[in-house]
Parts: structure tokens; C-alpha cells; sequence
């Protein structure tokens, strides 16, 4: 087990070298300068020069790669192109928010998620169990995006409830929270129902109902407990899904969080940001899964993770 | 997934309805016949038919010109309402009304359509034949190919497919790449190259439990040819996982344009797709909501159509796996 940490610890590694290194190459291979943003009043020759120098951006491709690489692991991408400030400064200050959304929106999905995927096994067939499939299928269909406008269409410009845009009181945080709990919440049903109709078929649960287990304890103590291991898994992903999704609602909610900030430099072409931000969230990404993967050994001895 | 064993799935049928001496009939048919009976499947497939043929004959069903403004003696607002509207605003030759610089709504969904149809079809084409053509030989010859393609996986997978495409799109839109057909030829690229990976993972391990088995044993020693055994013996055998995956990479794709059309990093205006007709209409969300809802409306149906043609082919493809996902 702890071989197979340190392997897989060590391949995180060059999975992170190679994100850097294609993210390095395709913002190389944009085309422009940094310095040529003004058309009307282009920088004099000898000053691109200086400024080139002063930015390493002279030096063969090699060495500014090794450069980049050597500040990426600092977490040091220079400073925005188009607000004056540190990329680092930005991503300090509005992760936070993201961070915030996306543990909400994990917790609600967890709590409506998992009652609602055991209960719809064990009554299988039944008309919850048609519910929560139909509300599984169109929560992993449409996009959040999508939901997100009909859910303000609905309840912000139609019912005047809750308001469309902003963040910090409890009213503007209700609607992204939801929307964006929506599409994880909709898998998580689904896994959880599909894992717990496998376990309550399994031999060790009539066994334990054959031994006069109360139902309850058959259900919780066994049943359950077995299901939970293939829905640990899915919360690699769900970091993934949740920092994806996070930053398609911080635009539509115009939430101020690291999402919206990557969305805007996009559109403004702020490569610094844009590298900086997408290279965080691959490393949370790699991170969560590496976690997940480690975790499931450790829940499912019979799994030979050695291999 | 779990592989299929098609004898195994045949027989298991024939058990459970206790027919045994009935005509035979080839998987595939049995396949099909359970498609038709998915009420969801179909009404899907209906949708997306629809969809194919007005996205294909958009030129001729298009009532207006989805670009062009039409302004025509108004001054501001260019828009109209559509027919459900105000009835001040309404004209009649705008059923759906029309955007906020005034270009008619219906003929840029039509026209969105073609985009989605489009973006849906080419890029998973392209994932298919890359990826099974990979994962064949990855998988059938082993060695070092094998060892390639799977840590380039590792690497693709070690962040999520939408956010790849953006960076790719994000940062060669303005490369002469990202020029050629208004950045369709970039866009299909970028979907092509997060998605043939896992194609190819998924072609690899039906090769590698497939080709231990008797058959192709037998074809090896009457002297078959490496090619014939993988064409004539393991692809057909490798297919029905092979369809599904395809199926719903299909609805992926389409969203993956949606989403970068709504981030303002798709295929270049004044090209109408539904993506960017979300972010246009976005705008002016409060004031007045069709622009974006119209569009919003079409991506969610289109999506649940494939998600259920989907589902009606993994369910029919493999009637184990019914009920269980």
C-alpha cells in the first residue's frame, strides 16, 4: 500500500510536467505579444526590446520554459496583463469564493443525494424510484448553464424570490449553490442507487436479515456500508465537475470568484491569469483523484492497488 | 462497463422467454428489436431526425437571413417580440421574434442546429476512427505502442475534457489555425484530441480480453493475416460497447460547442450557434428573456434526445446492464 502511494505520488509528477508543459506551448503559440496590445499607439521598437529582456521572453524557448516551470512551482505567473496585480494576488483573493461555492454545493448534493439514491433502490420500481431516475437524467443532461437560466428565469425575473446577480448574503448564494449541486447531485443519485440495489442483493445482507438483524441495522449496518465504497470514488471526479461547473456559474451569477476571474481572462486574453489558473485547477484536479484513488484501497481491501 | 458476451446474452434470452426452438436471429436484430420498444429511445430519435434534416436543408427553411439585421423604417428596438409577446411588438414574419440587434431568432436556431449537427457528427467520426485504429493495435500488438498510448492517457485524464478544449480554444483562436471555416476546423480538433484517449482505452481492453478467445485462436492457425483477424474478428466483436461509447460522445461534443459558444470562445460570430446566441442574449437577460431561453430551450432537448437514444442502446446492446445505471 504505501508502495503504491509513493508510485502513484511520483506519477503525479510527470502528469503535472506535461500539463505545463502543453499549457507553455499553446500560450506560446498565440499569436501577439504582450506588449502590442495598444494598435493605435504601438510601443517604440527599443522598448518591446527592453521589456522583452526584462521578461526573459529573448532567451531560446528551452530556457524560458525551464523559467516557467521554476516559477509555476512557486506559483509565481507575473502579473496580470490587464489589471495591475499579481496573479497570484488575484488567485488569493477570489478563491476563496470559489472554494466556498463549491464546498456548498458538495455538502447539499451529499445530503439530498444519498437519501434519496438508497431510498429509491430499496423501493425500487417504485414511483420515487421513476423520480429520482428522470431528475438523475436531466440533472446529468442539460447543462449548468442552461439550468441556471431557466432557474433565473423562473425565480428571479418571473417571481422576483431571489436576486440574479452578486455574492455575500445568504439570498444571492441560494441559486448558485443549488444549480451548481445540481449536475454532481443528479450522478451521485444515480451511483448511489445503482451501488445500493448491487448490495441488497448481495449474499451477506440476507444473511444478515436470516440472523434476525432488525431491517435497520440490515440496511444501515450492512447494506450501506458496502454501497458506499463505489460512491467514494466518484468524488474524484466531483472536483472536477465542481471547479468545470464553477466557473460557467460564477459567470452566470456573476459570483466573484476564480472561476468568473478565468472567464474574464479568457475573453481578455490575459495569458498570465489564464495559465495560472488553469495549472491550479489540473493540480486540484490530479490531486483529488491521486486522494480518491488512495482512499479507495483503504476502503476496499479487495482491491490490489500493488498492482 | 462490463464487456458483453454475446453468446452468453443469446442464450440467457432464450432461457428467460423459454423458446427453444424458435427461428434464429442475429444479435444485432435482437438489439434492434429491443431499441424499438424504448418508448424514451425513440421519441429521442424522432427528435434528432428532425433536428438532422432541418439543420441539413437550413438553407431552404430558413425564412430570413440569421445574420443580417433587419431594421427596416424602426429605430430602436430593433427587437420584436415573439408571436406570445406584446402584441405591439410582434411581426408576424418573426414567429420567434428577433434578437436585440433585430436578426430573426427562428432562422439562427435553424441555423444553430446545422452548428450542433455538425459539431456532434464530424469531431466523433474523427474519435472514432483514431481511436479504435489506436486501440486495436495498442491492445492487439502490445509493446510499445501499448506503453505510449497509455501514459498519454494518464496525462489527458489527469484534468477533465472541457476544460482542455477551452484552453486549447482559448489560447489559438487568434492563430491562423483557428481562422480556417470561422474556428470549426480548430473547435473539431480540440474535441477530437481530449476524446480519441479514451476511445482508445476503451477499443484496447475489448481487444485484450477478446483476442485470447477460441475464434480467434482458430483464425490465427488456418493462417489469417494480423489485419484480417483485427477487421474480420475483433472489431465486430469489440462493437456494441464501441456504439454506446459513441453515442454518448455525441451529446459531449455538442455541449462542449455550447459551452464555449456561451463563454464567447467558439466558432466566430456572426456564425449563429446556440452557445453563442446564449451569450449574446445573456445581456439581456432581465429585459427580455427569449434571446437566451429559445436557445437554452433547443440545448436542453437536444441533449436529453441523445442521453436517451444512449441509454435505449446500452440497454439494448446489453440488456444485462438494464435497470442497474
Amino acid at each position: 500500500m504505501t508502495r503504491y502511494a509513493i508510485q502513484r505520488l511520483l506519477l503525479l509528477v510527470p502528469t503535472l510536467f506535461f500539463v505545463a508543459l502543453i499549457t507553455f506551448a499553446l500560450a506560446r503559440a498565440a499569436p501577439g505579444s504582450p506588449f502590442d496590445r495598444n494598435q493605435d499607439r504601438p510601443l517604440p521598437q527599443a522598448t518591446i526590446e527592453r521589456l522583452n529582456r526584462i521578461y526573459g521572453l529573448d532567451k531560446p524557448m528551452h530556457e524560458q520554459f525551464v523559467l516557467f516551470l521554476g516559477n509555476a512551482v512557486r506559483f509565481d505567473f507575473g502579473s496580470s496583463l490587464v489589471r495591475d496585480r499579481a496573479v497570484a494576488d488575484i488567485v488569493k483573493q477570489q478563491f476563496p469564493v470559489s472554494a466556498q461555492l463549491g464546498v456548498q454545493a458538495l455538502l447539499l448534493a451529499l445530503a439530498i443525494a444519498l437519501p434519496l439514491g438508497v431510498i429509491s433502490a430499496l423501493r425500487h420500481n417504485s414511483a420515487v424510484d421513476y423520480g429520482s431516475l428522470l431528475f438523475a437524467t436531466i440533472g446529468t443532461t442539460i447543462p449548468s448553464f442552461v439550468l441556471a437560466i431557466f432557474a433565473i428565469y423562473i425565480f428571479s425575473v418571473n417571481l422576483h424570490w431571489l436576486p440574479v446577480f452578486g455574492w455575500g448574503t445568504v439570498d444571492k448564494m441560494v441559486l448558485p449553490t443549488i444549480i451548481l449541486s445540481l449536475g454532481p447531485m443528479a450522478f451521485l443519485t444515480r451511483i448511489t442507487r445503482a451501488s445500493m440495489l448491487e448490495a441488497i442483493r448481495q449474499d451477506y445482507v440476507r444473511t444478515a436479515r436470516a440472523k434476525g438483524l432488525s431491517e435497520q441495522a440490515v440496511i444501515v449496518g450492512h447494506a450501506m456500508k458496502n454501497a458506499m465504497i463505489p460512491v467514494a470514488t466518484v468524488l474524484g471526479p466531483f472536483t472536477a465537475f465542481l471547479i468545470t461547473g464553477s466557473f460557467l456559474i460564477e459567470t452566470v451569477f456573476s459570483v466573484p470568484g476564480l472561476g468568473r476571474e478565468f472567464v474574464r481572462s479568457i475573453g481578455s486574453r490575459d495569458y498570465p491569469v489564464i495559465m495560472g489558473v488553469f495549472l491550479l485547477f489540473a493540480f486540484l484536479i490530479a490531486a483529488a483523484n491521486l486522494t480518491v484513488d488512495l482512499v479507495y484501497g483503504v476502503l476496499d481491501p479487495r482491491i490490489k492497488v500493488g498492482k | 462497463m462490463a464487456t458483453v458476451d454475446h453468446p452468453l446474452t443469446g442464450q440467457g434470452r432464450a432461457a428467460e422467454l423459454n423458446v427453444i426452438a424458435r427461428k434464429q436471429r442475429s444479435l444485432a436484430r435482437d438489439a434492434f428489436e429491443r431499441l424499438m420498444k424504448n418508448r424514451a429511445a425513440m421519441i429521442g430519435l424522432f427528435i434528432i431526425v428532425v433536428a438532422g434534416l432541418v439543420a441539413l436543408f437550413a438553407p431552404a427553411v430558413s425564412p430570413s437571413d440569421p445574420t443580417s439585421t433587419i431594421i427596416d423604417g424602426r429605430q430602436n428596438p430593433a427587437l420584436r417580440e415573439p408571436l406570445w409577446g406584446n402584441p405591439k411588438y410582434v411581426d408576424t414574419r418573426f414567429p420567434l421574434g428577433t434578437d436585440q440587434i433585430g436578426r430573426d431568432m427562428l432562422s439562427r436556431l435553424i441555423w444553430g442546429a446545422r452548428v450542433s449537427m455538425v459539431v456532434g457528427f464530424v469531431p466523433v467520426a474523427l474519435v472514432f476512427m483514431i481511436g479504435v485504429s489506436v486501440g486495436m493495435l495498442a491492445g492487439y500488438k502490445g509493446g510499445r505502442t501499448d506503453q505510449l498510448l497509455m501514459r498519454l492517457t494518464d496525462v489527458i485524464y489527469a484534468f477533465p475534457d472541457l476544460l482542455f478544449i477551452i484552453i486549447i480554444m482559448a489560447t489559438l483562436r487568434d492563430h491562423w489555425l483557428g481562422e480556417i471555416l470561422g474556428g470549426l476546423v480548430l473547435l473539431f480538433g480540440a474535441i477530437a484530441i481530449v476524446n480519441w484517449t479514451g476511445m482508445a482505452r476503451l477499443v484496447r481492453g475489448q481487444v485484450l480480453s477478446l483476442k485470447e478467445k477460441e475464434y480467434v485462436e482458430a483464425a490465427r492457425t488456418i493462417g489469417a493475416t494480423d489485419l484480417r483477424i483485427m477487421a474480420n474478428h475483433l472489431f465486430p466483436n469489440a462493437l456494441s460497447p464501441v456504439i454506446v461509447a459513441v453515442a454518448f460522445a455525441i451529446p459531449g461534443a455538442i455541449l462542449a460547442e455550447a459551452t464555449l459558444g456561451f463563454l464567447g470562445i467558439g466558432i466566430k460570430p456572426p456564425t449563429a450557434t446556440w452557445g453563442s446566441m446564449m451569450n449574446e442574449g445573456y445581456q439581456v437577460f432581465s429585459s427580455t428573456p427569449w434571446p437566451v431561453m429559445l436557445p437554452a430551450i433547443c440545448i436542453s432537448i437536444i441533449m436529453l434526445s441523445f442521453t436517451f437514444v444512449g441509454d435505449g442502446l446500452r440497454d439494448a446492446l446489453d440488456p444485462r446492464m438494464k435497470g442497474t445505471q
